[in-house]
């Protein structure tokens, strides 16, 4: 990798700081800057109350932004650039984002939860206003006038009046430090006393302008984490057991000893690596390499064909206190009717496209590592207490990757990468292979939901009851490094798992009486599993919604009502608590998504057509961190195959104020595709001893041949009082991948009249349960 | 070890390594060029894509001793005189990419494509591109991509057509 020579912005935070060169100048950020700041340390933290570590202009009259976010390719840097451009009053095109790097920008998490512009848009809204306030002071002085006298347009500051009078923000603060100090307890609430503006005032937000990431992804010329060298690196190569929980007897390094390139077998426990001067010599040691295990006592898991049967069966580790409204037991024993139905989702992968990578240096003392981990300040907290190192002798420089969607063996790798560079003193990059992915990667947990509904004599339903179990026992976490896997394999563990939540429903619905009860159960092998569970983009709500909105739509089918009709119902019955603004916007989300389908109302299922291919509609809506999201589809499915295709997907969305509606549109693309894929193929499949699925045919996903020939997006902005000044702007990303699933299944239901209560929905399983129903 | 000798790009290049190592690790590793990226390391994804004599081909099934000579297009090399491949444009215009790593595999499989078919159906490009596969499935865009790329394409070639008539 190439380095420039150069101030860093390092030097300048530093400093006392006069010039500011280096990182950052070109239109895209410039990682060679951050190679280079290597040489330095400690590594201390951005102080998020100082603005200079959020907003550095140069005389140039172009500004930079440092963020501690990430991107995980929805182009959030650009929406940065949109909200902070617009706040601070200078031209998108003049701006450069900076993310997600530990010592140049403050903790603001890393990425997840859709959060970006919901949480953390809002401290970067207030420093560029911060700046803009005082940088119209600092213009105030110079050209003698107040500054309610003064204008900004695109950067310059001029006189209300007499435009010859102007000055450019480059040269008021170009080369120096604001040195003012901001306030608010955390960085989520950082601000100066400078007001955001209003809705009405925002220009570039609302616009579209292009990511910038793309030009240099399209070219070849981008510089990814996989792309990293520096000189004198090795590369190294995980061995796994070959059978989940075995322990490690003995290693037979005479084995490849004598291979070109081999360097050394690194092990810690059950944690096997081989490093190599070249790529290739390291994947060829790797296999290679005799080890000796020794299989568990007992089988780690059960079958995936039984997994259902055991995780029913099995005694809860943890069952959350249910959440109950009204008096469920007594309308339930009231109701007219009670429907009930059992849900079936399997663990399903995140499966990067790219295996796990990362590259630690750990030159002059110091330790970097370059990654693509989403949560690059929780990889450095975990590193340094893994390796019992100063914080401050620890950064992570994260860069572009593959996405994953979530907690994934990106945070392993970049551990691994860690612990082999500390171990042999030289630079070291790990890659997963394939199977090592697809098999090891964390895994988005099983569940199986109960659900049972009570109608009334009039149809109404009044009682709603949900029960789910989540086989969510061992969850990779954000800070803990025993929650990574070379750390359970190197036999460092916790009284207890992490373990994560097994969700519930995320809809609006007016029900009376509703009992909602979360239990997470374990599977016998607890600690270093390739069942280990992380956040799978929402993390559980494609899970969770898929039961509760098949299930609303069991209950239409059982009391013979449109689907949308008996949404709409729901949401419009009157309740005493607060929910009218959500279902206010509910309501017009559902309504925008059927008005662009052309929904109209008609008997469901409708009845079966008569040919091979047997066409259905169906619809689910979803509320999720103040988003709202209503999808429609139309599926055909071919009664002598059982393959289904989507054909035709819309998708009505509110997320508040839209940033950037392009790229918004695409987000919602991707990841309403995404839930296609995990509806319709996707499926960690094990054996008692090990993962089964372990590459792209054993474990398929959807590909460009399942693409809908239609694809039609409705922005919905559904607030009661649209003109609202402080409209919000919420999290966009993940809803979208709620609602999906149950959609596709309505949409089977009403084209064959069966109902599949077990995902994904492969051709195999459609057809023996068309079979089963004489379809 | 043996020599292996490859025109990438145009430029040629001798490399000194074992036989058996696939192409993908020389163009990353020895030649610097990050286009072609690592998938599976099975020729199941196509992420490591390069072209060579009009192919596309999956470089990291492809072992150096197999192309010995050959000429190696990779990401780096489509543009002509710094000016984009219509396709890559394409891809810009549409706005494809989400997280962008498996981009290479479809830039360089749809061009592949559309030298051989200028003139695709759906069915054609479906059938065309599905083996190669993006996580952030961006398919979607990526045909319509594709579409736009053969109209420019064939509108060109109509101009540079019109030019040697007249």
């Amino acid at each position: 990798m190439t380095t420039t020579p150069g101030f860093t912005r390092r030097d300048f935070i530093k400093s006392s700081g006069y010039l500011v060169v280096g990182v950052a100048a070109a239109a895209h950020a410039d990682f060679s800057g951050l190679v280079e700041a290597q040489a330095a340390g400690p590594y201390v933290d951005p102080d998020f109350h100082q603005l200079d570590s959020w907003i550095v202009i140069r005389e140039d009259n172009t500004a930079t932004f440092y963020v501690g976010k990430t991107d995980l390719g929805q182009g959030t840097g650009t929406a940065f650039r949109q909200i902070m451009a617009d706040e601070l009053d200078m031209p998108y095109a003049r701006t450069t984002c900076v993310m997600g790097t530990t010592d140049l920008t403050v903790d603001q998490g890393g990425s997840g939860g859709s959060d970006a512009l919901q949480t953390d848009g809002y401290p970067m809204r207030r420093v560029a206003a911060e700046a803009r306030r005082v940088l119209l002071e600092m213009a105030s002085t110079r050209l003698g006038v107040p500054v309610a006298q003064l204008a900004v347009v695109d950067g310059v500051v001029s006189v209300t009046g007499d435009a010859s009078r102007r000055v450019t923000y480059g040269e008021l603060i170009g080369g120096r430090k604001f040195n003012v100090t901001l306030r608010g307890a955390n960085t989520d609430a950082t601000t100066g006393t400078a007001p955001i503006k209003t809705t009405q005032q925002l220009k570039i937000v609302g616009q579209s302008p292009q990511r910038y990431d793309i030009p240099a992804k399209v070219d070849g010329s981008l510089k990814w984490a996989v792309d990293v060298k520096v000189p004198g690196m090795l590369h190294a190569r995980n061995i796994k057991p070959p059978v989940a929980g075995a322990t490690l007897v003995s290693i037979d390094e005479s084995s490849v000893r004598n291979l070109p390139g081999f360097v050394k077998v690194v092990s810690k426990g059950n944690y096997v690596a081989v490093v190599c001067e070249r790529e290739e010599q390291a994947i060829q040691a790797a296999r290679q390499l005799k080890v000796n295990w020794q299989k568990p006592s007992t089988a780690p898991f059960p079958s995936s064909e039984d997994l259902f049967r055991y995780m029913r069966q099995a005694t809860p580790t943890s069952s959350g206190n249910p959440t109950i409204v009204g008096n469920p037991d007594e309308a339930f024993m009231s109701a007219a009717r009670v429907v009930e139905a059992d849900y079936e989702i399997p663990f399903q992968g995140h499966v990067s496209i790219g295996p796990a990578h990362a590259m630690a240096d750990p030159s002059n003392d110091q330790l970097t590592i370059y990654t693509n981990d989403m949560k690059s300040y929780g990889l450095r907290n975990g590193v340094a207490q893994f390796l019992k190192m100063p914080r401050e002798k620890v950064r992570v420089v994260w860069m572009e990757g593959p996405q994953a969607y979530g907690r994934t063996a990106a945070d392993d790798a970049g551990f691994e990468a860690a612990f082999l560079a500390n171990e042999l003193k030289r630079p070291v990059r790990v890659q997963w292979m394939r199977q090592e992915e697809t098999a090891w990667d964390t895994k988005g947990p099983a569940f199986t939901i109960r659900m049972r509904g009570g109608l009334d004599a009039q149809n109404n339903l009044v009682a709603l009851d949900f029960e789910a179990r989540a086989a969510d026992h061992n969850h990779l976490g954000y800070n803990e490094p025993d929650t990574v896997l070379i750390a359970q394999l190197a036999n460092m563990r916790r009284a207890q798992p992490a373990r994560g939540g097994a969700d519930r429903p995320s809809e609006m619905y007016a029900i009376p009486h509703r009992r909602t009860t979360q239990h997470i159960v374990g599977l016998p092998l607890v600690w270093e599993t390739p069942l280990r569970t992380g956040n799978l983009r929402d993390p559980n709500g494609p899970q969770v919604t898929f039961a509760s909105e098949s299930f609303i739509d069991e209950l239409a089918a059982a009391v013979k009502a449109d689907p949308v009709d008996f949404r709409l119902k729901l949401l419009t019955a009157s309740t005493t608590d607060d929910s009218g603004f959500k279902r206010a916007r509910s309501i017009a989300t559902i309504r925008a998504a059927s008005e662009k389908y052309g929904w109209k109302p008609r008997p469901y299922p409708q009845p079966r057509g008569s040919g091979d291919i047997l066409a259905g509609r169906g619809i689910a809506y979803t509320f999720r961190s103040q988003t709202v999201v209503a999808q429609i589809v139309d599926v055909e499915v071919n009664r002598r195959t059982g393959r289904v295709w989507v054909k035709r997907i819309v998708c009505a969305q509110d997320c508040g104020l839209v940033i950037n509606p392009e790229a918004l549109k695409r987000t919602i693309e991707g990841g309403t595709m995404h839930a296609l894929s995990r509806a319709l193929y996707e499926e960690v499949t094990f054996d008692t001893e090990k993962v089964t699925s372990v590459d792209w045919a054993s474990y398929p996903t959807l590909t460009h041949a399942d693409t809908p020939e239609t694809f039609d997006i409705v922005l919905v902005n559904g607030d009661p009082n649209p003109n609202r000044p402080d409209l919000q702007h919420y999290g966009a990303g993940e809803t979208v991948c709620k609602a999906l699933i149950a959609a596709v299944g309505n949409a089977i239901y009403d084209a064959t009249g069966v109902r599949l209560r077990r995902m994904p929905f492969r051709s195999g399983r459609v057809l023996a349960a068309m079979k089963t129903a004489g379809v | 070890m043996p020599t292996f000798t490859l025109k990438v790009n145009g430029r040629t290049h001798t490399v000194d390594v074992d036989g058996a190592t696939p192409l993908l690790y020389v163009l990353r590793n020895d030649l610097d060029l990050h286009g072609p990226r690592f998938g599976c390391g099975l020729g199941q994804c196509g992420a490591c894509t390069v072209i060579i004599k009009g192919e596309a081909v999956r470089s990291c099934i492809r072992p150096i001793s197999g192309v010995n000579g050959a000429e190696v297009t990779t990401l780096e090399g489509l543009a002509t005189n710094g000016k984009l491949h219509p396709v890559q444009q394409a891809w810009i215009d549409e706005q494809v990419p989400q997280c962008g790593y498996c981009q290479n595999g479809q830039i360089m499989t749809a061009k592949a494509l559309l030298d051989r078919t200028p003139n695709p159906t759906d069915a054609q490009i479906r059938q065309g591109m599905s083996g190669t596969l993006c996580r952030c499935m961006t398919y979607f865009r990526i045909q319509a991509a594709i579409k736009r790329a053969a109209k420019v394409m064939a509108s060109a070639s109509l101009q540079s057509g019109s030019e040697v008539i007249a």
